[in-house]
């Protein structure tokens, strides 16, 4: 069991989301950044799709009322131990009785805390995923706050394997690590600091030229509007050749909508599965995780590339996580 | 059947299957749909049906490293499927009888519907309640159908300044659109009524209470019968 000793700002359990249910109007939601949800679940051994902590720009404390193995990962928001810092992107064996401290995110906005075996969430649609419009799923349908108290799913071998290895090692902190770490999602999806990358989206012609220049060369900003459902730009206002009504059809995580103000809208994982704005683009897969760590203020430009491109970057780095998988699963085994 | 298929995201894509909302278009998105749902393919994560064709989410990496391309493989074997669909396949409808209360506290705008459109509050509940409307699509909130098929002799513009929370069940107008808000929202739509129904039940299967195809048909319920509905849900 943990108990939440000082709740952050928005703090939330996530998995990789429902699926099967959007054709109901019901949205896929999941952890935001899928890729350092997935660093953080394979740093302490859990099959994929186990429930995670996501916390938002200000992060929790934490006391830990039995030992746990956990792993953070995302923006770092200085977790502390005893006033030592605990090193994120790799499995930490917590004693019985410590308190984890998080401060504010620098750099993103969003970090991850998966344990061992998995949180326990209440499930909705298939998903221990917090889906806060409905008031449903995870801990309550609402975000964690002062007092509440996590539990954890039975571990698995690979599981026990890590925390029996790491439990043998000196822990005069309170904690202890093993020296390896899963590499930082830098590693994996490559691509420029400050620039999103994406294709045209199934309405980027009925965009005016200008339009279409202005999204590829200028710079835009997350606007402090953004949440889990979209991150709101502002800057150079895009817009239709002429005004036309756009029926509702489908949208993704990713999908870059304009509404009539102009301002483009980056879909995340709390999107409305159906969306009636034009399209301009789409942001590849492999870059979306990089989207949903966008803090209000920072500016982001967009570069296009081909649909093949983004397929042939997905997976790339799907074989790299894999591999990454295998070779932490291998550390483990060999204590 | 006539369509084209193109990407949505690179882990999703786009069948169309025509440009308007029209009863013609949504037989064959539903035809497609119920065809779909049938191939059990263990690449098919799930699809998106909507106005004018439907969203198909596949698993990418699967395809991996044997072709080059997921989006050409699936939309190959979509398009052969597509193609042997006939538009009435997916046919057969029921209809949905939904009871609504209207007007006083559950629809604090019918005096503004009837006003706009110079009717009585009687003759606007009558226009709303004796069309049959078609479920054209399920989006926006869980189990929230859009509606087609309203008399346009009630079409209201939306309200100026959006309420910030509609009480689930509210079934209201906006412009020549009907709906019903299954859950508490946000909304702006004119507010006409309310329905003691659930239209969204996670713990059920379809956790929807309509679904894309359906006719529904509301009918005026009095507040003493929607409160002994409202007990019965």
């Amino acid at each position: 069991m943990i108990q939440v000793q000082k709740a952050g700002l928005l703090t939330t359990i996530q998995d990789g989301g429902r699926r099967g249910y959007q054709k109901y109007g019901a949205s896929p939601g999941g952890a935001a950044d899928t890729f350092a949800y997935r660093l953080a679940n394979i740093a302490v051994g859990n099959e994929a799709g186990a429930a995670v902590l996501e916390m938002t720009l200000q992060g929790d404390e934490f006391l830990f009322e039995e030992p746990a193995v956990i792993s953070i990962a995302g923006a770092d928001m200085k977790p502390e131990i005893n006033g030592k810092r605990v090193p994120m992107w790799r499995p930490v064996y917590i004693d019985k009785g410590e308190i984890l401290n998080f401060s504010n995110a620098s750099r993103g906005i969003r970090t991850y805390v998966a344990i061992a075996g998995g949180f326990v969430g209440e499930d909705f649609l298939g998903s221990f995923s917090t889906y806060l419009s409905m008031n449903a799923g995870g801990y309550k349908g609402r975000k964690l706050g002062r007092g509440d108290v996590l539990s954890v799913k039975n571990p698995n071998n690979l599981n026990e394997e890590v925390k029996t290895s790491l439990s043998r090692s000196s822990k005069e902190k309170g904690f202890t690590y093993p020296p390896w770490r899963v590499p930082g999602p830098g590693h994996f999806r490559g691509g420029s600091p400050g620039e999103l990358r994406a294709f045209p989206g199934r309405h980027y012609e009925l965009f005016d030229s200008g339009s279409k220049e202005a999204f590829e060369t200028e710079k835009y900003k997350a606007g402090s509007k953004s949440d889990r459902m979209g991150v709101r730009l502002d800057g150079v206002a895009l817009t239709l050749r002429e005004s036309q009504d756009i029926l509702s059809e489908p949208v993704t995580y990713g999908t870059v909508q304009v509404p009539s103000n102009g301002e483009p809208i980056i879909l995340l994982a709390d999107r409305q599965t159906t969306g009636g704005y034009p399209k301009i683009a789409q942001i590849i897969s492999v870059d979306c995780a990089k989207a949903a760590q966008l803090r209000p203020g920072e500016a982001i430009g967009f570069r296009m590339v081909t649909h093949p491109e983004a397929e042939q970057l997905l997976l790339t780095v799907e074989d790299r996580l894999a591999r990454c998988e295998q070779s932490v699963k291998r550390k483990i085994m060999e204590g | 059947m006539k369509h084209t298929i193109e990407p949505l995201g690179d882990q999703s894509l786009f069948i169309n299957l025509g440009d308007e909302i029209d009863p013609e278009t949504h037989e064959s998105v539903q035809a497609v749909a119920a065809r779909l749902e049938k191939e059990k393919w263990s690449w098919l994560f799930e699809i998106v049906p909507s106005y004018t064709g439907l969203a198909v989410y596949y698993d990418a990496p699967a395809f991996y490293p044997e072709h080059s391309s997921p989006y050409e493989q699936v939309a190959e074997m979509l398009k052969k499927v597509v193609e042997t669909t006939e538009p009435r396949e997916g046919s057969g409808h029921r209809t949905v009888e939904i009871p609504v209360c209207y007007g006083g506290e559950f629809g604090p705008d019918l005096s503004v519907v009837a006003g706009e459109n110079g009717l009585t509050e009687e003759e606007v509940i009558k226009r709303h309640s004796d069309n049959e409307y078609l479920v054209y699509m399920l989006g926006f909130a869980p189990g929230f159908p859009f509606l087609g098929g309203m008399d346009e002799r009630i079409a209201t513009s939306r309200k100026d300044s959006p309420r910030t929370s509609l009480p689930a069940g509210s079934v209201g107008i906006a412009g020549s659109q009907t709906g019903v808000y299954p859950v508490v929202s946000p909304g702006g739509w004119q507010l006409i009524g309310r329905t003691p129904i659930k239209l969204f039940s996670p713990d059920e299967d379809p956790p929807s209470y309509v679904q894309p195809g359906d006719r529904v048909k509301f009918y005026p319920v009095s507040s003493e019968e929607y409160n002994r509905l409202e007990g019965e849900e």
